[in-house]
């Protein structure tokens, strides 16, 4: 049976025919049609090797559809989610976006996770005048008008970091070692650091940069390097490294001798959902910065990370009422909140209206109130420096005051650039 | 302010263990705590350190719950009382909390959130609060039963050189049993006299140094070398110092190196040895290789569950039932596949080939529908975590020690298998000649049925043996089958000894240049020059000759 059943067939034309002898016809169609669900777009890989990461994201998304659905909707319209599985496939994402766009017609998307991905994206969006929401944190340099950016930049995680680190509060560091997976994220993440510290006064020969593939699993010959780096103490690790790798590096630190007391590790891409299924017992004492974390001591926080579980034990979501938030996830589910919003407060689904309807615009996040750019297309957000435990959770501490704004363009390697699509066109030049 | 810090410290290390255990706070601790309660900046740092002056351990808890943010105030008679809160949670529409007295932590009962003042701790109070409570648990680490922990604890004491802490490293020098901690104890003693003593002491720490072959103390040592107030004689000590420690340096990074890459060869060597067997006795390319080699690190995951449901306190020997059962469920779905299939297919490589590869992908979706697409954990036993240090310098991690020890038992008793016993007779003679072997009454498919299922149970134990090092998920056997692969394509097909030799090589020279282009360069440069190997010898190191040798 289609989902058009025959029944349905007979009402429709009899509420129809009701329709046109009442009215005449044309005002029933149009108030029929306002009150039809808005499309939007769930644009994250199911399968693949992003999909561990990614499917937790059309989770959260569709929980928080159905949370909207259930208090009524946007502007008393049902939102009707349109998955699709661009199976951690790059070329395939822009086909899907561009599916998304033309075929479903959609007022919003919600997706991706890697950088390539968004960049395959980006054009489709462009050229179509479409809208996404992106939720992870990433290298910035990207100012797109039809993109809007729930995750850190550069100066909202890295930076704070390392500003941590070489803090008294911190353990005043001196010596850096830059580690990551060989690809776009961690070598402009490693640029902008590397740049921050030589502005702070590290001295060259005091950093170190190096680079393992994806998949990395034999961190022997590199963990040797860091031991000897970290002789003399003051040294600690930035780490960038993705994923599965993470694992054997933890591992190999610990076993020869290395102690997070004496040389911490803040990584910059650990969190909860990653530490789901690792053996964490090497990596407890070690470091990472994030926007949020699920141990953030907020009754709205409580409220969320239970109605996540609830709502994967409830859709028998593999994991169940054992999956874990984390800030992601957490960016994810409030960019559905600022779009209901911002086309609330524009009282359109149309993107331009929305676009300018989201500057500004504040939400209380699960992790505390956050402020969409007024001009920026990013999001201002706290920025947390969490301690890994035991479980596989983070204890915050330290936290900036109050939030930080996002900069698209770090100050320290594009420091004449800015981002404004208010008074400028996007990407320009700063006066000197 | 930091040399004040300093001195707050040197008198916290020093009185510590003497203050007894005052059931009434002293009237400088008094003032101190009413202080906190203010706004006054400057006052409320100066109370951090006069409650962290006084070394008690339970006033140390109370500068870390304050640290922590989970230190109150209430009024009680016109005076503010500070208070630790405990568990919250909510009774009805409000929210209330458990509090605890400051000093001793004694139970107050439970009172509403909204009745307490939150006394925060700032940025500026958080610093203030670090250096007493770093102190204490360093302390704490000294003391600790777990050598590696004490061990741990010197190092940092001998990186900070506070000269404070000289009589504290002295004194657990002088209990130490274990000698490595006592390396470490000695070697921060040094430090602390090399930055803060007198021209002859700072002589004899250099000295020592030398003598502990201290690579810590390289930057200290660098300094005074080029330190023009030093005198000559220390100048020179310092030269002579780093000339040795530079000397014991260059020894142990080789040492290391060559370790490296023995322990790189024997995971190719373990990750090879049964698709060589079958490869090269058999003449079957086995693509599920890697597949068998994830049900190897599965049954792993299950009987470590297993322990730890049943048996928590037997944990550490999950992984010693874990090896023979992984070979053994690897050997028998081999076997299964084996009678069910492959015998069907033999002499024909291109089906043998896609045979394998749809088995694979059946194993690897079948185990992904079982537990799951995500990674699990494998915790290791306590005996596989941590390294043995051997020399200053060098510490060899267990899991590595014992699978380079794995593979080397793993080579021995296939050899004696198959060159020394009757079994091993069987195979090489079907292997040279299938139908005379059969003629002359050697039961062929037998044969093929056990040789195969033994490639698959050395499979299955390569993934056991993984599993210390690496990740267990479905695509296990993705990630390792290319350098298998690789491994026995270079060694030559069918040779034992060429699967090794090329193990040894692969491994020996990926180490060996790691270092100095970075993993992946490493990788390139590996792959670079086994197809400018294969280019020259196509059939592989040991190449077959003779009449059975393929044209």
């Amino acid at each position: 049976m289609g989902a058009y059943s025959r029944r349905d067939f007979l009402k429709g034309s009899l509420a129809a025919g009701a329709g046109v002898a009442a009215l005449g016809g044309l005002p029933s169609i149009l108030t029929a049609q306002s009150k039809e669900p808005i499309k939007i777009g769930v644009l994250h890989s199911l399968s693949g090797t992003m999909a561990i990461s990614e499917v937790s994201l059309r989770d959260v998304v569709l929980m928080a559809v159905e949370e909207i659905n259930a208090k009524g909707g946007v502007m008393g319209r049902k939102l009707q989610p349109v998955v699709v599985d661009p199976a951690s496939n790059w070329d395939l994402f822009a086909e899907k976006a561009k599916q998304l766009l033309l075929q479903d017609k959609v007022a919003v998307t919600f997706g991706c996770w890697t950088s390539v991905s968004r960049k395959s994206v980006l054009p489709v969006f462009e050229n179509n005048n479409g809208l996404l929401f992106y939720p992870v944190q990433y290298e910035g340099e990207e100012c797109s008008k039809n993109v809007f950016y729930t995750g850190a930049t550069p100066n909202q995680q890295l930076i704070p970091a390392a500003e941590y680190m070489m803090s008294k509060e911190g353990g005043s560091y001196k010596k850096f070692y830059l580690l990551g997976t060989d690809y776009v994220f961690p070598r402009t993440a490693n640029k902008i650091l590397r740049a921050y510290l030589l502005a702070k006064g590290v001295p060259k020969e005091n950093i170190e940069e190096e680079y393992t593939p994806f998949n990395h699993q034999d961190y022997q010959t590199i963990v040797g390097k860091i031991k000897r780096f970290a002789s003399g103490g003051g040294a600690t690790v930035l780490s960038t490294i993705n994923g599965d790798s993470n694992v054997p590096f933890y591992k190999e630190f610990a076993n020869q001798g290395l102690r997070s007391e004496n040389a911490p590790i803040m990584a910059f891409s650990v969190a909860e959902d990653e530490l789901r299924g690792m053996d964490t017992s090497a990596l407890v004492g070690h470091l990472a910065a994030w926007n949020y974390y699920q141990s953030v001591d907020t009754p709205q926080n409580k409220k969320f990370v239970n109605a996540f579980k609830e709502y994967c034990g409830k859709n028998n979501l593999p994991g169940g009422a054992k999956r874990v938030t984390d800030d992601p996830i957490e960016a994810a589910y409030f960019g559905v909140y600022v779009w209901k919003q911002a086309v609330e407060k524009a009282k359109s689904t149309e993107v331009d209206a929305v676009r300018k309807a989201v500057y500004g615009q504040e939400f209380l996040a699960p992790g505390g109130k956050i402020k969409m750019d007024e001009a920026n297309h990013h999001t201002y957000k706290p920025v947390l420096i969490g301690e890994i435990l035991k479980d596989g959770q983070f204890k915050v501490v330290s936290r900036s005051k109050g939030l930080v704004r996002a900069e698209p363009w770090s100050q320290y390697t594009s420091p004449d650039k800015g981002c404004d699509w208010v008074k400028e066109k996007g990407t320009y030049q700063k006066k000197a | 302010m930091r040399a004040f810090a300093l001195v707050m410290l040197i008198v916290a290390w020093l009185t510590a263990p003497a203050v007894g255990h005052a059931a009434a706070p002293a009237a400088d601790v008094e003032r101190a705590l009413a202080d906190l309660a203010g706004d006054d900046a400057e006052r409320r740092e100066a109370a951090v350190s006069v409650i962290g002056t006084t070394g008690d351990p339970k006033w140390l808890a109370f500068l870390g719950a304050l640290r922590e943010g989970s230190v109150y105030a209430r009024k009680k008679g016109g005076q503010l009382e500070l208070l630790v809160a405990g568990a919250k949670s909510t009774q009805g529409d409000k929210d209330v909390v458990e509090i605890k007295t400051a000093y001793d932590g004694a139970p107050l009962g439970t009172v509403p959130v909204a009745d307490l003042i939150e006394v925060a701790a700032d940025r500026r109070l958080r610093i203030a609060i670090k250096p007493f409570l770093d102190a204490d648990e360093t302390r704490g680490q000294l003391a600790s039963p777990d050598p590696n922990v004490r061990r741990g604890a010197a190092v940092k004491l001998g990186n900070h050189a506070d000269a404070a802490a000289a009589p504290v490293v002295e004194a657990a020098l002088a209990k130490e049993t274990d000698p490595w901690v006592r390396h470490a104890l000695g070697e921060a003693l040094a430090l602390i006299r090399l930055a803060h003593g007198d021209a002859s002491t700072r002589l004899a720490a250099a000295a020592t140094l030398g003598g502990l072959h201290s690579l810590s103390a390289l930057p200290a040592l660098k300094r005074l070398e080029a330190d023009t107030a030093a005198s000559a004689a220390e100048r020179e000590a310092a030269t002579a110092a780093i000339k040795r420690i530079e000397r014991w340096a260059l020894l142990t990074t080789t040492l290391e190196t060559a370790f490296q890459g023995a322990s790189l060869a024997s995971i190719l060597l373990l990750m090879a040895l049964g698709l060589a067997i079958v490869f090269g006795l058999m003449g079957v390319i086995n693509m599920a290789h890697g597949e068998l080699m994830a049900l190897g690190a599965y049954t792993t995951f299950v009987v470590q569950n297993w322990f730890r449901a049943a048996w928590p306190q037997a944990f550490d020997a999950y992984f010693l039932v874990a090896l023979p059962l992984s070979f053994l469920v690897a050997g028998t779905a081999g076997l299964v596949l084996e009678r069910g299939v492959i015998r069907y297919l033999y002499g024909r490589p291109l089906e043998t080939l896609l045979l394998t590869w749809g088995a694979s992908l059946i194993i690897q979706q079948g185990l992904r529908l079982w537990f799951g697409a995500a990674n699990v954990d494998v915790s290791s036993p306590a005996w596989l975590s941590g390294g043995v240090p051997v020399m200053v310098g060098l510490t060899l991690p267990y899991n590595r020690v014992f699978i380079i020890g794995l593979a080397t038992a793993s080579v021995a008793a296939m050899y004696w298998l198959l060159f020394r016993s009757a079994a091993g007779l069987r195979i090489r003679a079907v292997t040279q000649n299938r139908s005379m072997s059969a003629c002359l009454g050697v039961r062929a498919s037998l044969v093929d049925a056990t040789t195969f299922a033994l490639g698959a149970g050395l499979a299955g134990l390569a993934g056991c043996a993984l599993t210390q090092i690496g990740n267990v998920g479905p695509s296990l056997g993705q990630n390792y089958i290319v350098d298998s692969f690789m491994v026995v394509v270079t060694g030559g097909v069918g040779k034992l000894a060429g699967t090794i030799l090329a193990a040894a090589g692969i491994g020996g020279l990926n180490k060996g240049i790691e270092p100095a282009l970075g993993a992946v360069f490493a990788k390139v440069a590996i792959l670079v020059a086994v197809i400018l190997f294969l280019q020259r010898r196509p059939a592989g190191l040991f190449a077959t000759r003779g009449r059975n040798a393929e044209a």
